[in-house]
């Protein structure tokens, strides 16, 4: 075998294994990926009245007080869902410092909290993605008396719907217990529909 | 719950290892599996295609092969790259802001063609689908495949004695592709568009959310790259948010499979080294030194992440560290991910680390520093812990007095030149460029989000990243210039193709010798001691390289809280 053989074969591999693994292989996945799960696959959309609202797992930004509300985010000018990262600062600097201030602030503020009330980590800081769509059960808990009072209902009830959605860890050993926010804000919607004014 | 799923993990990852070990070996050894039926006329078809006969090569040969297919594919993918923007299919061009330049070309085809998957760019801000899956999935295939056939080569100069040879590369290299990467990759894609990884070619999603405010949604064939980008032990991302994005890493099912896809074929490849030497305790004892790194790492960065950040102490907020993390996967998941991501030569990252804490940070820079022994890169994590275990064995040789051997190998002056020059490989490209880009205002232009000592290491981290194949970032380091293009993608050619030569050309010397006979004066290559040696001399070496560098970087800036 000459240099010239194996630089053969590398060129003529080259373009038969990307046939293979680039061209067959997704194909093949898409046949049966597609006919198996194809609510998944188109990206778990959720519609309502015939729009699309958004996905079951991208977050969306919440600010009016008759809803629960997202974490902060980083992605764009906020839960952009085409342009997806987290702040990156270190925790010495001072931008992340400020951000993390103005955050527990204002979420003492909307929930009519004392101002040296504790203030969960996930509500006061930004996520990775920017686009995450869940907060933790005690952030969601200290959300109710706002979305009950604007919605003129009992703690109570809000209650038993954040509880329904509430997961655990999955398979019982993975991951955090969370709240999705839009999946619990489509049920309180539903459950007690707002009269839009 | 998360000390419960950190155990389970481990547990999954050593006893996977060896059955998984004993397959590999059986393919590699082509012996009959169960696949062959369905594979071998494949194989046939492909080296027929190839014209190649399956002849023995010898380690000169076998490298020149990896050499040139490792050259094409890059081409390749640099051509790709460079005619993209007129492929046909989404997005739309609205959304590719991100300009494909000459340096981000070369950057990307030699990053994904090393397994390094470094990414200057955000992929749904840059990349056609088409590119991503023909250029990019087929890249993560190739490139894993070649790693693990490489892998694979070096194991047989310890497993021949009088062999001229160390096998074919071709053979190797769709072996590897059909019998093991090809078949679980399509299974695990699978599994995760059960989960919610979306596989289609659709354009931007526009919402109207609940709110009634506007929602535009990256999409793509998200589910053809997840898999296989971890099981090849690439880790470059579909967007930019990587494994942190909720379409990229939608569970903690998925997570958690992502994590042991990275894992469990290097762990299994000590096993297939023990089994194809005759030697299968040899094979244990690397294993468990590796899992005593991983385990170390864990344990310090779960504490630095776990406490409540003392930068945040005034302001009465509790919870650990939460910035740049994800609830679903909350502390547990996101620093495993971060210990399984740097030790498996991985960039899939779950968690921003540039948000860490310097001690959690510390953790995933010091496992790549290592030189990505504690399981690392398919094929390739293997001869970098044998490699330090050769100074393991020269450093045991000097403390009895005899020419030092490891497993019937004697290490000898030409032996002993080439497993230092490895050695010192890392150590001088990290440093130098590190120096370099802290010396330039070329390099120091990249410092936009974080400065001082945290900024230092964001450079260290980079080069580090980039010299280990693991393509993972502190992403506050803007590296999209020519500069941090360039100086990277030179990093990720010494750390692929400089560390590959030499591992081959020493196997093609153990190759060569004979097996030389276990005597009293030997030490053992299969004992406890041997592996306690190991493990000190990964941690002296490490050390002795990088302690400089690490007190500019991650611990004076643990110091100043």
């Amino acid at each position: 075998m000459t240099l010239r053989d194996h630089l053969r074969t590398a060129f003529v591999s080259v373009i038969l294994l990307t046939l293979l693994t680039g061209c067959i292989f997704p194909l093949v996945l898409f046949a049966f990926g597609r006919w198996l799960y194809p609510t998944q696959a188109a990206g778990s959309l959720v519609t309502g009245k015939g729009v699309v609202i958004g996905s079951r797992l991208i977050g969306q930004d919440f600010i009016r007080p008759e809803y629960f509300h997202s974490r902060p985010s980083a992605a764009g000018n906020g839960y952009d869902g085409t342009s997806s990262g987290g702040t990156n600062f270190g925790l010495s600097n001072r931008k992340l410092i400020e951000g993390v201030r103005q955050s527990a602030e204002a979420y003492r503020k909307s929930n009519g909290l004392p101002p040296d009330a504790i203030v969960p980590i996930d509500a006061a800081t930004r996520s990775g993605s920017g686009l995450d769509p869940h907060i933790s059960p005690t952030n969601a808990e200290l959300q109710i008396a706002r979305v009950a009072r604007t919605r003129g209902l009992d703690e109570g009830a809000v209650r038993r719907l954040v509880a329904s959605h509430t997961e655990g860890p999955q398979l019982g050993f993975l991951g955090s217990p969370r709240v999705s926010v839009l999946e619990l804000n489509l049920a309180l919607d539903q459950a007690f529909p707002l009269i839009r004014r | 719950m998360r000390w419960l799923e950190y155990i389970v993990f481990l547990a999954l990852v050593v006893g996977l290892a060896w059955p998984v070990g004993i397959y590999l070996a059986c393919v590699f050894q082509r012996r009959p599996t169960m696949l062959d039926p369905a594979l071998r006329p494949i194989e046939s078809l492909l080296h027929r295609l190839f014209r190649t006969q399956g002849q023995e090569m010898t380690a000169g040969v076998y490298t020149l092969c990896f050499l040139l297919f490792s050259a094409v594919s890059t081409a390749g993918l640099f051509v790709l790259l460079l005619i993209q923007r007129w492929l046909p299919g989404g997005p739309a061009d609205r959304y590719l802001t991100t300009p494909m330049t000459l340096d981000l070309a070369i950057n990307t085809a030699i990053s994904f063609s090393t397994t390094t998957t470094w990414q200057a760019y955000g992929g749904e801000n840059t990349l056609r689908y088409l590119t991503q899956v023909v250029g990019l999935v087929s890249q993560n295939f190739l490139a894993g495949a070649a790693g693990l056939a490489i892998g694979i080569a070096f194991i047989r100069g310890f497993s021949r004695e009088r062999a001229a040879t160390i096998g074919n590369f071709w053979v190797d290299l769709v072996r590897a592709l059909l019998w093991v990467l090809l078949p679980v990759a399509l299974a695990g894609s699978l599994v995760l568009v059960w989960q919610g990884v979306p596989l289609n070619l659709a354009a931007y999603t526009e919402a109207r959310t609940l709110e009634g405010g506007l929602q535009t949604i990256a999409q793509g064939p998200v589910a053809a790259l997840e898999f296989i980008k971890n099981l090849g032990t690439n880790g470059g991302g579909f967007f930019n948010a990587n494994g942190a994005h909720p379409y990229e890493n939608p569970t903690p099912l998925v997570n958690f499979l992502a994590m042991l896809a990275i894992a469990v074929l290097p762990a299994s490849l000590t096993i297939t080294f023990g089994r194809m030497i005759g030697r299968p305790r040899a094979g244990s004892i690397l294993l468990a030194v590796m899992v005593v790194l991983f385990a170390g790492g864990l344990v310090l960065c779960d504490y630095a992440e776990a406490a409540n950040p003392p930068q945040l102490a005034d302001l009465h907020v509790a919870g650990g560290n939460m910035e740049g993390k994800e609830v679903r996967f909350g502390i547990g998941d996101s620093v495993l991910a971060a210990v399984v991501t740097s030790n498996g030569a991985t960039g899939s990252y779950n968690s921003m680390h540039d948000s860490y804490q310097p001690v959690g940070v510390l953790v995933p820079l010091v496992n790549m520093l290592l030189g990505e022994v504690i399981f690392g890169g398919l094929g390739t994590g293997l001869y970098s812990m044998i490699m330090i275990a050769l100074v393991a064995v020269f450093l045991g040789g000097l403390m009895i007095g005899r020419t030092p051997e490891y497993l019937g190998k004697k290490i000898t002056a030409a032996e002993t030149r080439l497993t230092i020059l490895y050695a010192l490989l890392t150590p001088a490209v990290v440093l130098v460029l590190t120096g370099l880009a802290i010396a330039t205002n070329a390099g120091r232009a990249g410092l936009v989000t974080n400065t001082g000592t945290h900024g230092f290491t964001e450079i260290l981290f980079a080069y580090a990243s980039s010299m280990a194949n693991n393509g993972q970032n502190m992403a506050g380091l803007n590296a999209s210039s020519v500069f941090y293009n360039l100086t990277t993608a030179v990093a990720m050619l010494a750390g692929r193709f400089g560390l590959a030569a030499l591992a081959l050309a020493l196997a093609g010397r153990f190759a060569a010798q004979r097996r030389w006979p276990t005597t009293s004066g030997t030490l053992p290559g299969d004992s406890a001691l041997f592996g306690a040696l190991v493990l000190g001399t990964i941690l002296l070496v490490g050390a002795l390289s990088f302690l400089p560098a690490l007190a500019l970087g991650p611990i004076a800036e643990a110091l100043q809280h």
